[in-house]
């Protein structure tokens, strides 16, 4: 049984003067125990998508338009919302991107954490002693020097690669099983980047967590990552195991991507991909991406291609590949 | 592919995209309808008022005292004068007393606030927010009161009263904006490129303070028809006979309860121009709001 | 041998605080060659957008002086002729607070070409235009308001609006950070197009050093204040001095094999980056540095030149 499978997810947003058509069928899964990307640059939907799994996002003006999304086997949007608060407390947690703006400024670490501790510990009726045991011990497992006065600190105290990993231990201090790390270090600097990505890596395969890890960096996807999905204007166009997908990357849009990262070969920049990301309210018809491609063929400005197999565990959604 | 649209086609979507954001709240609308009907009740009052020469001095003994009926919607005061009208009539010393303290008071707030919060942490800032600070510890209320004992008592002076507490609210406001906008890159950029100091206040910190200004400014009308209400009530604004909302009120409540009417229906009028004036200014708030896309 | 067009020397800027004295840039110097591209790394701290602000004007600088084509420059933007505001232009780094939300992209690049009164109201219009053309908007968008329009777009509106007074000298503080990697790449090639035809220096500030690899002549690392190595962009890469050159190098997620293999040897980071209130005592990156000694717990090192164009400023690399 897959942990989480996303079939066929479509979401739309009622804004001025129409609809946001954002997700156009997105098919993502994860088996247990799997470190997964998602990679995609801004506005194609990846945080849409971490959202709706939580089914955090605005009801209004977002809507589900279809598909389900089953989480060991049950879908979460026909959750009633007893099973959605237990899902939130210990199946299924979320680091977002900036960690000044996850953190409560006015409460002291110690109290924002263990809080998260004795809601996603409901069952266990946990004394304080032994929350504040969990709270250090999490701390402990982020490499933060001093726990102890950490967690009597505010978080305008601590700087910006010590308040990530308390908001990675917060996630991990309820157990769950899938983690959905939306741009964890996107705003850290780059040695700390370093530092906080080996962490969490060790910490996944210690807690045994299976994680998406979203990103815009595909350096970061490469190191980090076991498999990935390159998604584009709401959908998934290219899957495979990472090493495989930076070998040989095939969907014009992965390719366009990959030539667009300045190399440290020092071999100039490409001049990146012509136009821009669609206008949601009047997507372009079949593939989304066709208006931009160069490799455009009749049929794409017409069907919406499915996957198509390309490899052991590659798939691509483009008609260039179709046989 | 160049924007073919005359200047005239492009402020017109604007106004469509101003009204959308607006009426998005029903209540808005409720607001500015009700507010609609009161202003054109104002402007038109000698029109429609079914008895206009009741709004001034006028008697009638047999009539007066009258409960409300189809002669007299709202009924008759102890002069025999029909409330109705004189409701009408006292819209236009509200809204009046309102937009004049407003326009006296608003602008040298805003000036300052945005002076003094550009200036912040020099001494230009202190000077103006100490001023400020000793303006606001006095109840407006306090000092109307004591200015309008001290003149002679009469609607002009109960307005300059309120004026001169009014204005450090704005000036409040605008600088706890401006002054953490002063450090966005693109103030810096007008800074850096040169532009003049005048130009940086107005035209590059004022415009993203609009929404809180406007918000007030409906708000306050209300609050400033209230304590113009209440000073009418006390005596110390309009003198009778005008037909002053809080004066009608006042007299009105002697004869509670058994001629209900006579304070009771001013009551409501003042109600309703202040709900009016609250239901606009969230609208206001919605419509200025930065969209983002 | 190209003119220098900015010399900076011996810069320090410090700010007082509650919590002490923030010393966001320490001694820094370095000249700036017409024409070329000087880049400006480093990581939080590092000072890197203090120098910056400091050319600009937007500080005073607390001690040494700053000379732009030989004039002495080191006041602060008020202070300064106008003629320097029009040579010397910027591109902030966040496009989300660059431009006013609530002004027009016409309005927003007319403000420079008014302020200097570089064009006749009548050709205004007609001059934004072939701004626009020369960052590739098209013309409709001068109507537009900075949030109809994406982040990649606004950093062109803020490079148009940079070129309206026709500069020499442009400070670029991490124009591209905030944006996705294909914008990035056009914004990049729209910057060395203007830079070929227009014959600009630019300042370049990131963090991001495989961008530098590609856009930079010349590379600067600070960290805390101070300038631990500078080298062409060559020779900063393919022979890196300074540790903590070495530890950022080793730390830059790259795509591909090749890459991988041009890193030098992975150096674990260790530790917070301090603040600038509190600067170690002697080498300041002594508490990280995984080749400390003794001398760098108490002496703070001198810069030299260790080869020609080649300057870093580290125990491990000192001429006897």
């Amino acid at each position: 049984m897959r942990l989480l499978d996303i079939q066929n997810l479509h979401v739309n947003f009622d804004v001025y003067g129409g609809t946001l058509k954002v997700l156009n069928g997105v098919n993502l899964y994860m088996e247990e125990g799997e470190k997964v990307g998602l990679v995609g640059e801004t506005g194609c939907g990846k945080t849409t998508t971490a959202k709706s799994i939580l089914r955090i996002l605005p009801m209004p003006p977002a809507k589900i338009g279809g598909g389900e999304i089953f989480f060991e086997a049950e879908d979460i949007l026909k959750m009633g919302l007893r099973k959605l608060r237990a899902l939130h407390s210990h199946g299924i947690s979320m680091i977002f991107q900036d960690p000044t703006a996850s953190l409560n400024p006015v409460f002291t670490i110690g109290y924002q954490l263990m809080d998260t501790i004795r809601y996603s510990s409901v069952e266990e009726a946990l004394s304080r002693r032994e929350i504040k045991r969990r709270a250090v011990s999490a701390l402990q497992d982020v490499a933060l020097p001093d726990p102890e006065r950490i967690i009597e600190n505010f978080p305008i105290q601590l700087s910006g690669g010590m308040k990530q990993r308390i908001c990675i231990a917060m996630a991990l201090a309820s157990r769950s099983r899938l983690l959905i790390a939306d741009e964890p270090t996107t705003s850290l600097d780059v040695t700390i980047q370093a530092q906080v990505l080996k962490l969490l890596g060790q910490l996944v395969r210690e807690k045994d967590t299976s994680t998406i890890f979203i990103t815009h960096s595909l350096g970061v996807v490469r190191e980090w990552t076991e498999r990935v999905y390159v998604m584009y204007a709401g959908g998934m166009v290219e899957t495979a195991k990472t090493a495989e997908l930076f070998r040989s990357p095939i969907h014009p849009y992965t390719q366009g991507l990959m030539k667009a990262v300045p190399k440290l070969t020092g071999e100039g920049i490409a001049l990146g991909i012509s136009g821009r990301i669609p206008d949601y309210r009047n997507p372009p018809p079949g593939c989304r991406f066709h208006p931009r491609c160069p490799h455009v063929m009749d049929i794409c400005r017409k069907e919406q291609p499915p996957y198509f197999n390309a490899g052991d565990t590659h798939q691509v959604a483009c008609f260039l590949y179709r046989e | 592919m160049g924007d073919t649209r005359t200047g005239f086609a492009r402020r017109w979507d604007k106004i469509k995209r101003s009204w959308y954001k607006f009426s998005k709240n029903p209540l808005s609308i409720i607001g500015a309808t009700l507010l609609l009907i009161i202003v054109l009740i104002a402007i038109f009052a000698p029109f429609v008022a079914p008895y206009p020469e009741h709004a001034g001095s006028f008697v009638d003994f047999p009539e007066a005292s009258k409960p409300p009926s189809w002669k007299h919607l709202c009924g008759t005061d102890v002069f025999g004068r029909d409330i109705l009208s004189r409701i009408f009539f006292g819209f236009r010393f509200s809204l009046a007393m309102g937009i004049v303290v407003i326009s006296l008071t608003a602008p040298l707030g805003v000036t300052l606030g945005l002076t003094a919060g550009y200036s912040k942490g020099t001494w230009v800032d202190t000077l103006i927010m100490r001023i400020t600070d000793i303006f606001v510890a006095v109840p407006p209320l306090v000092l109307a009161l004591a200015v309008c004992s001290i003149l002679k008592p009469s609607v002009f002076n109960a307005m300059m009263a309120i004026s001169l507490l009014w204005w450090p609210w704005y000036c409040r406001l605008v600088y706890g904006i401006a002054s953490s906008i002063k450090n966005e890159f693109y103030v810096q950029a007008a800074e850096v490129t040169g532009s003049s100091k005048l130009h940086i206040l107005f035209r590059e910190i004022f415009p993203n303070c609009y929404g809180p200004i406007f918000t007030k400014l409906s708000l306050d009308m209300g609050w400033v028809i209230l304590i113009g209400s209440a000073l009418s009530f006390v005596g110390l604004g309009a003198q009778p006979p005008t037909p002053d909302l809080g004066t009608m009120v006042a007299d009105g409540g002697k004869y509670m309860p058994d001629q209900w009417w006579i304070a009771v229906f001013p009551a409501f009028a003042i109600m309703f121009i202040v709900l009016g004036f609250n239901l606009l200014g969230d609208g206001i708030r919605d419509m200025l709001e930065v969209e983002e896309v | 041998m190209a003119d220098e067009i900015l010399k900076i020397q011996n810069l320090k800027k410090y700010f007082h605080t509650r919590r002490g004295i923030v010393k966001a840039a320490d001694g820094v110097s370095f000249t700036v060659s017409e024409r070329e591209t000087l880049g400006l790394v480093g990581e939080s701290g590092s000072g890197k957008s203090t120098v910056a602000y400091t050319i600009m004007g937007i500080y005073a600088p607390t001690e040494g002086n700053i000379s732009f084509k030989g004039e002495d420059i080191s006041q602060s933007a008020e202070r300064r002729s106008k003629r320097y505001k029009k040579e010397i232009q910027i591109v902030f780094q966040d496009p989300g607070s660059s431009l006013n939300p609530r002004r027009s992209v016409k309005q927003i690049i007319e403000q420079p070409l008014k302020v200097h009164r570089l064009t006749r109201k009548e050709d205004i219009n007609d001059r934004i235009e072939k701004l626009l053309d020369m960052v590739g908007l098209p013309h409709d968008y001068m109507y537009k308001y900075p949030q109809a329009i994406g982040g990649g777009e606004r950093q062109i509106v803020a490079i148009a609006r940079a070129l309206a007074t026709d500069p020499s000298f442009i400070v670029l503080d991490e124009p591209t950070s905030a944006l996705d990697v294909s914008v990035q790449a056009k914004i990049i090639n729209l910057l060395i197009d203007l830079q070929r035809e227009y014959n600009l220096t630019y300042l370049f500030i990131t963090h991001d050093l495989s961008l530098m690899r590609n856009m930079a002549s010349r590379v600067a690392i600070m960290y805390l204040g101070k300038i631990c190595e500078v080298a062409s962009t060559v020779k900063f890469f393919q022979e890196p001095l300074h540790p903590y050159t070495r530890m950022l190098l080793s730390s830059i997620p790259v795509v591909s094999e090749e890459e991988e293999n041009l890193k030098p040897k992975k150096i674990d980071s260790t530790g917070e980056i301090p603040s600038p209130v509190n600067v170690p005592p002697g080498c300041s990156f002594h508490l990280r540095c995984p080749e400390r000694m003794d001398t760098c717990m108490s002496n703070d090192p001198e810069m030299v030149e260790w080869e020609p164009g080649h300057f870093v400023r580290c125990h491990l690399w000192k001429k006897e």
